[in-house]
């Protein structure tokens, strides 16, 4: 069995909301486990519940061997950062650490030694003495993680708690709270919305989508082989081009292009995805794209344009290119680098 | 120059009322400060005279009362400890109701507190009668204890608590609660120092409330022994300038408290901030 064990859960909220279906999920001892979807996919109400903040209405979650359904908050050992951080404002920084050692009947040198560690791990031994209320956005989000780790908890749970920084800071901080779950090594479950976010940190990701995990799996694996619409669509940025178009016999017709010889049995109407990094510049290619407009990103150049009547389609091309307004590019799809879902369900099929 | 007419103005009013409330209670205490001979003949006093020491050492230290047994400074006494009492325990009990109404999930927590604060409609002169059948079955007419619990259950003090615990956020709880605090713990750690400059208003309004009790009292005591202050005011008998002195030392312990326990409630508001 491994360390999370989550069998069928299901939230149901009192009003009669259901947050979360029959959700199965089983992460490994260290383990960075990242929950995306968009907001109100209940990624913080599957949080809450392994927390112990959320009664689980069906389903089972043991921890470490031991069904915890029953078992209150308090006693889980687990740890939370919480969006807001939740500081306690009446306590200064060393007593926010201490709190929860003081709680455990720990005695004061150990205590003292304990924080002291984790101050200095998260470059904070010099606002000890501080309120929260006299420290800046991220002082305060490494105080929220210090109170994390200085109980050395069986698992960490994050609820966006980058999403409340500015763009810079969160970057740094993401790159920190790896760098960080690696050194501790304690399992860890990050909920966010931002999939760069998601990407960047997940040892594994699960995508969730109206209480349903679509896919769980490597950042890599989920890029590279998304098993529906909605995976294919939230995961990468820029989005990846959806075109309506028809399989039959094994041949795609788009628009005004087709393709042969599908690895696919499926016949009916599709959705044809392609990611604007896997398209390529040649002569007579597949697609001729009308430019629209470019955004230059320096590294490479995001190119937005019309196929026909599909408008604001995007290919990603070298930075050192020049491509203007107005333009026609011609554009291949690298080999095999297509992803076709059928159009009523959003599976996968080929 | 039309501002400094209107600030000039509205300080001229303001003027006016602080002397509206300063100058009687100045002539009381100059007053209280001659001889009887003098108010009797010559009316009310502005200026101090030299009877100060006399008044107020012989108010003090005489036996009152129609047994002659009780002491203006045993009053006093009577006085602090009824106020203080229904203070302390009226913060204590409206603290924890508002614990209990704002974060046990009671299912009808609204409805109990409705009918709690609908008890401000019903003032204490209302249920006096049956309130104090209640005390003389017990045996509590004529003690400490009859005089104070009766009347130290605040529903105002309770609305003010709910209405600041559920200011506060639930995260709040919910990281104290994965931090291993239980139900007291959370009480007593986090909303009691949260709430403490709340708890300082209502300690001064509540012994305010306390110490102006009159019809309470008089009703609950038969003892001369258990007489307070604002009874004193009514029973004193004697001289004119004594019955000054008292009601000048009668507005003491009031003040004395808010300017005792102001001194938290400004710090709490600017550290809160
Ligand atoms: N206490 C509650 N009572 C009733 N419904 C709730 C409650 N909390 C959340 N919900 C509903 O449950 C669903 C999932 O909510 P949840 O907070 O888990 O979303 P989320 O994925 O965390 O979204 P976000 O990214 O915006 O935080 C939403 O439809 C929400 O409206
Ligand atoms: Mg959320």
């Amino acid at each position: 069995m491994s360390f999370l064990d989550l069998k069928n859960v299901t939230k149901i909220y009192p009003n009669g909301t259901k947050a979360v279906h029959e959700t199965s999920l089983s992460i490994n001892e260290g383990e960075f486990m990242v929950f995306v979807g968009p907001s109100g996919c209940g990624k913080s109400t599957l949080l809450r519940m392994v927390a112990g903040l959320e009664d689980i209405t069906e389903g089972h979650i043991n921890l470490d061997g031991k069904l915890i359904n029953e078992v209150d908050p308090s006693e889980r050992d687990v740890a939370m950062v919480f969006q807001n951080y939740a500081l306690y404002p009446h306590m200064n920084v060393y007593n926010n650490l201490a709190y929860g050692l003081k709680n455990r009947g720990i005695d004061k040198e150990t205590i003292e030694q304990k924080v002291n560690d984790a101050a200095k791990l998260l470059q904070i031994s010099d606002f000890l003495q501080r309120k929260p209320s006299m420290l800046s956005g991220g002082q305060r989000q490494r105080v929220a993680m210090g109170r994390a780790i200085v109980r050395n908890p069986k698992i960490f749970l994050f609820d966006e708690p980058l999403s409340n920084l500015d763009a810079k800071l969160r970057i740094q901080m993401r790159l920190e709270i790896k760098k960080l779950q690696q050194k501790v090594g304690v399992t860890s479950i990050f909920v966010t919305h931002d999939q760069v976010e998601a990407m960047t940190l997940a040892d594994r990701l699960a995508v969730i989508n109206d209480g349903i995990i679509e896919q769980l799996g490597t950042p890599i694996e989920i890029y590279n082989n998304p098993k529906s619409l909605f995976v294919a669509g939230f995961i990468g940025s820029p989005q990846m081009n959806f075109l309506d178009a028809n399989l039959n016999n094994k041949t795609l017709s788009a628009e005004n292009f087709e393709i042969k010889n599908i690895e696919s049995d499926y016949n009916g109407e599709v959705t044809l995805g392609i990611r604007p990094e896997h398209l390529i510049e040649t002569e007579n290619g597949l697609i001729n794209l009308k430019v629209e407009l470019v955004e230059q990103l320096g590294s490479d150049n995001l190119v937005y344009g019309q196929i026909k009547n599909i408008k604001d389609f995007c290919y990603r091309s070298p930075g050192n290119q020049t491509i203007k307004k107005g333009d026609t590019l011609s554009l291949n799809i690298e080999e095999n680098k297509y992803y076709i879902f059928d159009k009523s369900t959003g599976k996968r099929v080929n | 120059m039309t501002r400094l007419i209107t600030s000039g103005f509205s300080h001229f009013i303001l003027f006016i009322g602080i002397l509206i409330m300063i100058v009687p209670v100045w002539m009381i205490f100059a007053s209280s400060t001659h001889t009887g001979l003098i108010i009797n003949t010559q009316g009310l006093q502005m200026f101090l005279g030299d009877s100060f020491y006399e008044n107020y050492l012989r108010v003090l230290l005489y036996k009152g009362g129609f047994f002659k047994e009780i002491t203006a400074l045993k009053m006093f006494l009577n006085s602090f400890i009824m106020a203080t009492g229904v203070a302390i325990l009226s913060v204590i009990t409206s603290l924890m109701a508002a614990y209990a109404l704002v974060y046990f999930r009671t299912k009808y927590a609204t409805l109990l507190f409705w009918m709690i604060f609908v008890t401000i409609l019903v003032p204490l002169e209302l249920r006096i009668f049956p309130t104090y059948s209640v005390m003389a079955e017990l045996n509590l007419v004529n003690s400490y204890f009859g005089l104070i619990v009766p009347i130290s259950a605040s529903a105002i003090a309770t609305l003010f608590f709910r209405q600041f615990y559920k200011t506060v956020p639930d995260e709040l709880l919910e990281s104290a609660k994965l931090d291993g605090a239980n139900t007291w713990r959370f009480f007593i750690d986090f909303l009691l120092p949260l709430s403490k400059t709340m708890i300082v208003a209502m300690l001064i309004f509540m012994f305010v409330f306390g110490y102006n009790q009159y019809l309470w009292p008089l009703l609950v005591t038969s003892s001369e022994q258990y007489w307070t202050v604002v009874m004193g005011l009514k029973m004193m008998s004697g001289s004119i300038v004594h019955r000054f002195a008292f009601v000048m030392m009668s507005m003491v312990p009031p003040i004395l408290i808010i300017i005792v326990l102001q001194k938290h409630f400004i710090k709490g508001v600017f550290q809160d901030k």
